[in-house]
C-alpha cells in the first residue's frame, strides 16, 4: 500500500472541482474523497445514491436495467417481456454474457428478445390485451418456458397500463408464473432501483411458490448462490468450488438460473451473496422470512477466495471445514504458477477502477495478488452501505469517487496516469486513445470467466496482455519518435 | 382569407360541444368553410352535425389500420351539414391507455395529411374540459390554434375554469401567437350571469363575445343529432348562434389574458353574491361541532 498522505488526492480532487460552476461543485464535492480507512461510515466522508448532475456525462443505467438486463434476464427458462417500444429491450438483449445451458428457443430464452413493440396505437389505448395477447402466444410458440416476467418500460408507468392484472388472470390461465415488474426506466437515480424492484417482484410473486411443499429433499449443505450473474462463466468457475468442499448449490441467482432454483431457495441452509448491491434485498426477505442467514463472499484472486471458502466452511461442520482447507491446497499449485508466471510483468502496476455493483471493492484483492495496485475506485449505483465496505477494502489516500462524470474521470486519469482501467465500454477508447491500457470490467471484455480459482489464471492472463501489450509502445507517429526526430 | 384556427376550452359539461357545433353551423350559413376537430376521447364534437352518434375517430381507424401512417385523409374526414369538415381525434375508454398522446397522434397526422387547406376559413377544435396533460394543450401549441374561445356561466366553477385555462393560455402565448379570443357565456340562468361575465371578461383583459341564453330549443335540436340552426332555422336560439357566428367573424380583439388570483376570483364572486363573504371561524368545523356552538 503506498504510504501517500490525503493531500495530494484531496488537491487533485480540489483540482477538477474548480471547473464547475459552484452548485455543480458543491454537490460533486460530495461525490469525491481521499478514502481514509480510520473512518467506520462511510456517509462521514462520501454521499452516493443521488440523482447525476444534468449536463454531465454519467454512465449510469435506468430501473428497467436494473431489472431486465441484471437482476431478472439471466434467469433463462423464463420468459422475459420487454414491455414497451422496441429499442429498451434490443439494446439490452443478450449484451451482458450471462452464460447458460440450454437450447435457446426451446428450453431457454436468455438471448432472445421479447418485446409488446408499443406504437402509437398501444400508448393511446394501453396496451393490457396485446400483453395478453403476447403471454398466450408465448405459450403456444414456447411451451417449455417455465413462466413469464413483464418488464415495464417508461411508458407503461405513464399510462398507467394494469399489468399485474394481466399477469394474474394470465398466470391463472396458464398455470405458471406471469410476474408484473414495475420497473419503469424513469423510477429512482440509477438501475439501483431496478434492482430492488425486482428483487421485490421475485420476492411477492416467486419466493413464496413452494412454501408448504416439502417434496424437495433437502441436505445439511444446501446453499444458494446469490448476486452472481455468470457473466463469461462466473458462476460455473465459483460453483465448482463449493461443490468442492461439500455443498450442495441448489440455486444460482440468477446468471444460469432457472425459476426451480429460485423457488426452492426457500429450503437452502446459507445463502451466499456475491453481489451485495443488486440482490441484498431478497437475502434479507428470506432471513426474515425463513430464518435463512447469509454471507457476503469474495471469489476475486486467490487470496479472498481462500478467506471466502473460510468463511463459508465455518457456517458448517467440521467435515466443510476440512474440505475447505482441502480445495485450498488442490489449487495452490495452480494459483502459485498463475502468481509466480504474471506478477513479474505486472507488479507495482496502478489500477484505476470504475464500475458498478460490487467490482469497484471485489477485484482490489484480484489486483493485489498479482501485486499490483488500485489506486482510485468508484461505483455507478452505490449506496453508502457499498462504501461502507469499501473503505477497509482500499488504501489510505487512494482516491473514491461516486457517479463519477466523464470529464473527472478523464482529469483524474491523466493526472494519475495509471497502468489500467478498468471500466465500461463508454470509457474504453476514450483512454485507449490517451494511450493507458484499458479493460472492460462490466462483461469482462468478452473474456471470462473472473470468479474462482480458474477465473482468476484467465484474469491475470487478459491484465498482463493488455498493460504488456506492444501496441502502447506504438502509439506516437514513427515520424515523432525522438530517436528519428535526432536521426533526421 | 388566411386560415384561422380556434380552440374552444371551458369546464367540462359547460356545453362546449354544442355551442360549437352550433355556432360553426351558422359560420357555414355566412359561407365560411369550416373543419372541426374533436380533441376528447368521447368522440361527441361532431355528432350534430353528421347526425351520428359518434364518428369513426383518427385513433380507433389507426389501431384497426395498424398505425396512422396507414390511414389516409378521406378515411378520417367526414362532410356535414352544411359541407362543414368533421374529424375526431379518439381515444381510449376511461380508465386505459393515454388521451392525451390520441389528441397529439391525432393533430400531427391531420397536418401532415394537409386537413388545413387553403379553402378552409376557420379550423375549430373542441377540446376535453379539463386540461389534464400536454396533450390536452396541443391545439393551442404553436402553428396551431391562435384564437381560443372560453365556454363558461355564471357558475362558480365554470368561472375558475375560465381562470385556470386562461394561466394555460398566458404559457403558451409567450412562445407562440396564441391568444384569447373571448368568453362565450352559456347561460345557466344564474343572477346577474350577464354581468357577472362582463366583470370576469373585464378583469381577464378580454370580451364578452355573446350572451347565448338558455333555451330548450337546444335540447330538442340535439335529442334529433342536429343544430338548432339546422332543425328550427327560424327559432330565436338560431339567431343567437348566428350572432356569434358573426361577431367570431369579425372579431379582432385578441388578447394575452390577465388570468386574476383566488382571491381577486372569490372577491368578484362576493361582488354579485355568487359566494358568501368567508367566515373563517366555520373552516373545518363538523356539523355536530357547528350544532354544538
Amino acid at each position: 500500500m503506498a504510504a501517500s498522505t490525503r493531500e495530494p488526492i484531496q488537491d487533485l480532487i480540489q483540482e477538477v472541482l474548480e471547473v464547475y460552476p459552484d452548485k455543480a461543485r458543491k454537490d460533486r464535492a460530495k461525490h469525491l474523497t481521499a478514502n481514509d480507512q480510520s473512518i467506520e461510515q462511510s456517509k462521514q466522508c462520501i454521499t452516493s445514491n443521488r440523482k447525476s448532475l444534468p449536463g454531465v456525462m454519467t454512465v449510469r443505467g435506468c430501473a428497467y436495467a436494473g431489472s431486465k438486463g441484471v437482476v431478472w434476464g439471466p434467469i433463462k427458462d423464463m420468459i422475459h417481456i420487454s414491455h414497451g417500444p422496441v429499442g429498451c429491450g434490443q439494446y439490452s438483449r443478450a449484451g451482458r454474457r450471462n452464460y447458460y445451458v440450454g437450447m435457446t428457443g426451446v428450453n431457454t430464452f436468455g438471448t432472445m428478445n421479447f418485446t409488446s413493440d408499443f406504437q402509437e396505437k398501444d400508448i393511446v389505448f394501453g396496451g393490457d390485451k396485446k400483453l395478453d395477447k403476447i403471454v398466450t402466444e408465448i405459450e403456444q410458440l414456447f411451451p417449455l418456458s417455465k413462466g413469464v416476467t413483464i418488464q415495464s418500460e417508461c411508458p407503461i408507468g405513464l399510462i398507467g397500463d394494469d399489468i399485474e392484472a394481466v399477469a394474474k388472470k394470465k398466470a391463472k390461465e396458464l398455470g405458471k408464473p406471469v410476474v408484473p415488474v414495475r420497473c419503469e426506466g424513469f423510477r429512482g437515480v440509477s438501475q439501483s432501483l431496478g434492482h430492488h424492484i425486482a428483487n421485490d417482484a421475485i420476492r411477492d410473486w416467486v419466493i413464496g411458490n413452494r412454501d408448504g411443499d416439502d417434496s424437495f429433499a433437502t441436505t445439511p449443505y444446501d446453499v444458494a448462490i446469490i448476486g452472481d450473474y455468470n457473466i463469461g462463466g462466473d458462476a460455473w468457475a465459483s460453483r465448482i468450488l463449493l461443490e468442492e468442499m461439500g455443498l450442495r448449490v441448489v440455486a444460482q441467482w440468477s446468471g444460469d438460473g432457472s425459476l426451480s432454483e429460485i423457488e426452492l431457495t426457500p429450503k437452502v441452509k446459507l445463502n451466499l451473496i456475491h453481489c451485495y448491491r443488486s440482490m441484498n434485498y431478497l437475502s434479507r426477505h428470506l432471513e426474515e422470512k425463513y430464518g435463512i442467514p447469509w454471507i457476503e463472499y469474495n471469489f476475486f484472486g486467490p487470496t479472498k477466495i481462500a478467506e471466502s471458502l473460510r468463511r463459508i466452511a465455518a457456517c458448517f461442520d467440521e467435515t466443510i471445514r476440512v474440505n475447505a482447507e482441502q480445495v485450498i491446497a488442490k489449487y495452490r499449485s495452480q494459483y502459485e504458477a498463475v502468481i509466480e508466471k504474471y506478477l513479474p510483468r505486472l507488479e507495482g502496476k496502478k489500477v484505476m477502477l470504475y464500475v458498478g455493483g460490487l467490482r469497484p471493492r471485489h477485484v482490489v484483492g484480484a489486483y493485489e495478488d498479482l501485486g499490483m495496485e488500485v489506486v482510485g475506485t468508484g461505483y455507478e449505483f452505490a449506496h453508502n452501505d457499498d462504501y461502507d465496505r469499501t473503505i477497509k477494502e482500499m488504501g489510505n489516500a487512494t482516491l473514491l469517487y461516486d457517479d463519477l462524470t466523464a470529464y473527472e474521470f478523464e482529469v483524474f486519469a491523466d493526472k494519475i496516469r495509471p497502468d489500467l482501467i478498468g471500466s465500461g465500454i463508454k470509457e474504453k477508447y476514450i483512454f485507449q486513445k490517451m494511450g493507458i491500457p484499458f479493460r472492460q470490467m462490466h462483461s469482462w471484455d468478452y473474456s471470462g470467466p473472473y470468479h474462482g480459482y480458474d477465473g482468476f489464471a484467465i484474469f491475470a492472463r487478459d491484465m498482463d496482455m493488455t498493460i504488456n501489450n506492444p501496441c502502447w509502445q506504438e502509439l506516437q507517429a514513427p515520424w515523432l519518435r525522438a530517436d528519428k526526430a535526432a536521426g533526421a | 382569407m388566411a386560415l384561422r384556427q380556434c380552440a374552444i376550452y371551458g369546464k367540462g359539461g359547460i356545453g362546449k360541444s354544442t355551442t360549437t357545433q352550433n355556432l360553426v353551423a351558422g359560420l357555414a350559413e355566412l359561407g365560411q368553410k369550416v373543419m372541426i376537430v374533436g380533441c376528447d376521447p368521447k368522440a361527441d364534437s361532431t355528432r350534430l352535425i353528421l347526425h351520428s352518434k359518434a364518428q369513426e375517430t383518427i385513433m380507433h381507424l389507426a389501431a384497426e389500420a395498424g398505425s396512422v401512417e396507414d390511414l389516409e385523409l378521406e378515411d378520417v374526414l367526414r362532410m356535414g351539414y352544411s359541407d362543414i369538415k368533421c374529424v375526431e381525434s379518439g381515444g381510449p375508454e376511461p380508465g386505459v391507455g393515454c388521451a392525451g398522446r390520441g389528441v397529439i397522434t391525432a393533430i400531427n397526422f391531420l397536418e401532415e395529411e394537409g386537413a388545413y387547406d387553403e379553402d378552409l376559413n376557420f379550423v375549430f377544435y373542441d377540446v376535453l374540459g379539463d386540461v389534464v396533460c400536454g396533450g390536452f394543450a396541443m391545439p393551442i401549441r404553436e402553428n396551431k390554434a391562435q384564437e381560443i374561445y372560453i365556454v363558461v356561466s355564471g357558475e362558480m366553477m365554470a368561472m375558475y375554469a375560465a381562470n385556470n385555462i386562461s394561466k394555460g393560455i398566458v404559457k403558451y402565448a409567450k412562445s407562440g401567437g396564441v391568444r384569447l379570443a373571448g368568453l362565450i357565456c352559456n347561460s345557466r340562468n344564474t343572477d346577474r350571469e350577464n354581468e357577472l361575465i362582463e366583470a370576469l371578461a373585464k378583469k381577464l383583459g378580454t370580451h364578452m363575445i355573446h350572451f347565448v341564453p338558455r333555451d330548450n330549443a337546444v335540447q330538442r335540436a340535439e335529442i334529433r343529432r342536429m343544430t338548432v340552426i339546422e332543425y328550427d332555422p327560424a327559432h330565436k336560439q338560431a339567431e343567437e348562434y348566428r350572432e356569434l357566428a358573426r361577431k367570431i367573424v369579425d372579431n379582432k380583439n385578441l388578447v394575452i389574458p390577465t388570468p386574476i388570483s383566488m382571491d381577486e376570483l372569490e372577491d368578484l364572486l362576493m361582488e354579485f353574491g355568487v359566494l358568501e363573504e368567508e367566515d373563517e371561524s366555520i373552516i373545518g368545523q363538523t356539523a355536530a361541532a357547528a350544532a354544538a356552538a
